[in-house]
């Protein structure tokens, strides 16, 4: 993977909107606002109801998947381009999602419905129809996926990084500054993890930086290219904005996106934790 | 529940007490401006989270005490940024002109 294969600028979206073999999937962390506006052709996936379990906490499994795509019209060798707001936050969450099932045709719009409203590109209120398919899903490729136990493994021996807000990390917040703060799990990160904000990775158009820049940004924060890396941020949506900087921009191998995140590990009995704006040691 | 200051966006279901609220709204020549994009930046200028404005240009945030900044993208529109300073239990209402 590369930039050139995983990212697609808002010109080529616009020059692609006709092509049916082209699917557009606006995936945003505010689920109404595809129905205030999206672009032409786009269907939504809701990332609580569509990618979520509703019962206990973890993904809709491979047959629900399945299902999934096949009710929305999404072919085995459709190219799906997602994006959303927030710097593709939860379109970056749905990429390494599609990702994990398998379906590895599949891109982000650089910069996301931000960049696409900054240009004053065209959007819509008119829903698009596309036929169903019969879309078939692979079991979960649980090497971009880190589970709770690998996590306590890696600290003070893999990369480990931590892409929530600089306040998050040294435990000021519990949660992204748009939502209420009150939480039941203690505040702080895993010790040893570097903080490097997912938002850095960005401009404020929210298109990517240079590929010069981001590895500069994560070597300057510590990250030893020779190990692997596990990103996790509160839930696991902004780290996979950063699993797909490294991974699919960078080039990395070996990089898991934690999506138990902070709100499992904070909650956890007798793990440690560190405070402050400092990584911490394993010891700790 | 606490009643919406004048002009800003309905306090019901939040609980300020517990809470360093910032929010508002973008206006452009007295006009709400409802497709602008909201950042918060914390006191280093480091990204916090960001929010698009609503139909009548409002937008809020969750901080915690101290001072932030609040940068406004709009299409065709220099950025803007506004000082803010939140506290635990207060409302900082802001106003962003284009």
């Amino acid at each position: 993977m590369s930039r050139d294969t995983a990212l697609v600028s808002a010109q080529w979206v616009e020059d692609h909107l006709d092509d049916p073999k082209v699917v557009l999937v606006e995936v945003d962390e505010d689920t109404a606002a595809y129905d205030k506006g999206h672009i032409r052709g786009a269907i939504k996936l809701d990332w609580t109801t569509d990618l979520q379990d509703q019962v206990r906490r973890d993904f809709v499994n491979r047959q629900q998947f399945e299902a999934l795509l096949s009710s929305r019209g999404v072919a085995n060798d459709d190219t799906v381009v997602l994006y959303g707001g927030n710097n593709n936050w939860f379109a970056a969450y749905a990429y390494w999602y599609f990702n994990l099932y398998g379906h590895t045709d599949v891109k982000l719009l650089d910069g996301g419905r931000k960049k696409w409203e900054l240009d004053s590109r065209e959007l819509t209120d008119e829903l698009p129809s596309r036929e169903a398919t019969s879309y078939t899903a692979t079991e979960q490729d649980t090497s971009i996926r880190a589970f709770r136990d690998e996590v306590v493994a890696a600290i003070g021996a893999q990369n480990l990084v931590d892409v929530r807000s600089p306040d998050e990390y040294a435990g000021r917040l519990l949660a992204p500054a748009h939502l209420p703060q009150e939480q039941a799990q203690r505040a702080g990160h895993i010790p040893t993890a570097s903080n490097v904000p997912w938002s850095k990775a960005a401009n404020d158009d929210g298109t990517f930086k240079s590929d010069d820049e981001l590895k500069q940004l994560y070597t300057d924060a510590g990250v030893d290219w020779d190990k692997d890396t596990i990103a996790y941020c509160r839930i696991g949506e902004r780290s996979s904005h950063t699993w797909f900087v490294l991974k699919e921009l960078l080039g990395q191998q070996n990089v898991k996106n934690y999506d138990g995140s902070w709100t499992e590990y904070g909650s956890l009995v007798g793990v440690p934790v560190a405070l402050g704006d400092e990584p911490g040691s394993a010891d700790a | 529940m606490c009643g919406s200051t004048a002009g800003g966006l309905s306090l019901d279901g939040v609980d300020v007490a517990k809470e360093a609220v910032v929010q508002g709204q973008v206006v452009r020549d007295g006009q709400p401006v409802s497709n602008a994009y909201v950042r918060l930046l914390d006191r280093t200028g480091e990204f916090t989270a960001e929010v698009p404005t609503s139909a009548t240009g409002h937008f809020r945030f969750f901080a915690a005490d101290g001072d932030w900044t609040l940068r406004t993208l709009a299409p065709q529109t220099a950025t803007v940024d506004r000082s803010v300073h939140a506290s635990v239990g207060s409302v900082a209402e802001v106003t962003i002109q284009l």
